[in-house]
């Protein structure tokens, strides 16, 4: 049995079910992304496990404990939010002490915790000023110092770097993940930014529409979507339409190619072959299975990366280069090649 | 042209408030004959039942503000919070004792609560201060409501409420930690506003008997001629140095936040 386990979770507002037959088991220590479109119950389920929603049936338990009938104040869960959601009155200090105050935890051990948390943020002179003396990305650090105090047994986030600038939004989600992987304290994150999800989680759990399409780690939902929204939701995709000739070769462009996994497809079936920008080589890569001639429409340089959009076959593909000092990019309108192979292929069935 | 209009309007609106205010301090300084003094200030201030009934009155006010308070503020927080819906209804409910005269409510207080019914609150002193108090905090409700309303608008109930949850407390730590300090600037505006109110009440505490400042100065109106002014002119200056209070207190929390 794994530390926090939620099986067969639904939720409906009258008519409308929001979440449908959600499960998923997450071990203790673990950093769980809820990853999905506007509207598609990520926070639902996160607010059913902290308790401010009650579940329409299946259940939650936590440590053993089934917690579905508990009530909020009952859990010993850590939440942080979207923004705002400091206590104004209070001060840092007072706000991180809270929970602990809650509890009945003396006074001097109660200190000597906010110390610890103010320092595990990095913010140790913060403790007398008030939320709106701080920062946006200052307030969060507090927030998730705050929710952390009490020692609650699931940290659960919900989108809580959305409303900070690009910046700040990187170098604290790489701070919140090193204080989680510190304490080791079992997490769900929500977001609905992709990069987020992938850069920070052990597994992503994608959404869509209140159902759980694919619960992987980061590596395998980004080469192996599980269904054809993973595929388009997660990271750009080209998508070909192809053949199935055999049990592991297809045709792309009427070019047969070797697929990394056999497709349970019969055989002359079309369906859709997908390919992620890095798998689509400018030039001709030594090795590569297809080599079609291009030509390039467009180019994006992203600094260590290049993007480049090129009409290959009657579509356009867009195919990520490295920058390379020698090699400036090419000029739009040019004539090219592009080289691509059947392993790299991302199969797409409906 | 359009300027002077409006400069002369204000100025005769002026005139018509100000002008019985200055006749009436005029008044109250001619108790000697031939010239100036505050004689009937000395006497209003040297009588007994009036620091008696502004004392109760006084009193009374403290109490009618704490019941107030512990009505309103989980009231307007929990219509926040959870009937959004109500909202319009709540309002509704609150403005009523404006329509309603004090008259009536007190007569249906006597008829409900009288010596022979089945709370029999009239019967003693106590108990019928017990029921001016209610009596009062009806009429400061639509007051009250209003600006605790207003404050709660201010803060992110919602939010503020799930994260003191989330951290293990209950209704009454909410409301008294988070909610109550964050919206304490209205409270208080509407707690000089119940002030002011308490301090000139007559019909209620006339009808029920009470001792207070209301009934006093309606006594001393009848029988002497220069001290009601005297009187009114201190009522005045209760009522003003309430406004101002308010107005010191928003000023003192504006500056507060606006040092963000
Ligand atoms: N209290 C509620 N009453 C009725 N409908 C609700 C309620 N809360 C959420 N919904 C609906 O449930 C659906 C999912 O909402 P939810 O907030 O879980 O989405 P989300 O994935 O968190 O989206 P976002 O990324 O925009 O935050 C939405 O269609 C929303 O309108
Ligand atoms: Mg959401």
């Amino acid at each position: 049995m794994s530390f926090l386990n939620l099986s067969h979770l639904e939720k409906s507002f009258g008519a409308n079910r929001v979440v449908k037959d959600f499960n998923l088991a997450v071990e203790k220590g673990e950093f769980i992304s809820l990853l999905g479109p506007s509207g598609c119950g990520k926070t639902t389920v996160l607010r059913m496990v902290a308790g401010f929603e009650v579940p329409t049936s299946g259940g939650i338990v936590i440590d053993g404990q089934d917690v579905t009938g508990l009530k909020a104040n009952q859990r010993n869960i850590g939440m942080m939010f979207q923004a705002y959601a400091l206590f104004p009155n209070l001060t840092v200090a007072e706000n991180v002490a809270f929970g602990l105050k809650v509890k009945g935890v003396a006074k001097d051990r109660r200190d000597a915790r906010v110390a610890e948390m103010l320092r595990l943020i990095g913010l140790p002179e913060m403790g007398g000023r008030y939320p709106f003396q701080l920062s946006g990305g200052q307030q969060q650090r507090v927030a998730l110092a705050r929710a952390l105090a009490p020692s609650p047994r699931v940290l659960l986030l919900d989108e809580p770097l959305s409303a900070l600038d690009a910046k700040v939004r990187v170098s604290l989600r790489n701070e919140i993940r090193e204080i989680q992987r510190e304490l080791g304290i079992t997490t769900i994150f929500v977001t609905h930014d992709q990069e987020e999800a992938l850069s920070m989680s052990d597994r992503v759990v994608v959404m869509n529409g209140g159902i759980a399409e694919q619960v992987g780690a980061p590596f395998e939902v980004y080469n192996r979507p599980a269904t054809r929204f993973v595929a388009t939701f997660v990271g750009t995709l080209n998508i070909f339409d192809g053949k199935v000739t055999g049990p592991e070769t297809a045709e792309v462009a009427g070019v047969p190619v070797r697929l990394a996994e056999p497709v349970a497809v019969a055989q002359g079936a079309r369906l859709s072959l997908a390919l992620r920008p890095e798998a689509v080589h400018l030039g001709r890569k030594e090795g590569a299975e297809v080599v079609l001639p291009a030509v390039i429409q467009g180019v994006e340089f992203l600094g260590s990366i290049i993007r480049v959009r090129a009409e290959v076959a009657g579509s356009v593909v867009a195919l990520d280069t490295f920058n390379r000092s020698d090699a400036p990019p090419p000029a739009i309108g040019t004539q090219a090649e592009v080289s691509l192979s059947g392993r790299d292929l991302i199969v797409l069935q409906d | 042209m359009m300027r002077l209009v409006a400069w002369g309007t204000l100025v005769l609106g002026c005139l018509y408030f100000l002008l019985p205010l200055l006749g009436m301090t005029e008044f109250s300084l001619k108790m000697r004959r031939g010239e100036y003094s505050l004689d009937a200030y000395r006497v209003v201030f040297a009588d007994p039942r009036f620091w008696e009934t502004f004392g109760y009155s006084l009193a009374l006010s403290a109490a009618t503000i704490v019941v107030g308070v512990v009505l309103v503020v989980p009231t307007a927080y929990w219509v926040r919070l959870r009937l959004p819906q109500a909202r319009p209804f709540v309002e509704f409910v609150t403005l009523l004792p404006l329509v309603i005269p004090a008259i009536v409510i007190v007569f249906g207080y006597i008829r409900l609560y009288n010596t022979s019914s089945f709370l029999p609150l009239t019967g003693s002193a106590f108990g019928t201060d017990i029921l001016l108090t209610m009596g009062y905090a009806t009429l400061a409700l639509p007051y009250m409501y209003r600006s605790v309303d207003t404050g709660l608008r201010t803060i992110d109930v919602g939010v503020l409420t799930e994260a003191a949850q989330s951290l293990g407390a209950g209704w009454f730590t909410i409301l008294a930690r988070i909610i109550l300090p964050n919206v304490m600037v209205a409270v208080l505006s509407g707690a000089f506003l119940t002030l002011a109110i308490v301090m000139g009440e007559f019909t209620m505490a006339a009808l029920l008997n009470r001792p207070a400042f209301g009934p006093y100065m309606q006594l001393l109106g009848a029988n002497r001629a220069y001290e009601p002014p005297a009187l009114a002119v201190i009522a005045f200056a209760i009522t003003w140095g309430c406004m101002g209070l308010m107005q010191l207190v928003t000023r003192f929390a504006k500056h507060e936040r606006a040092k963000a």
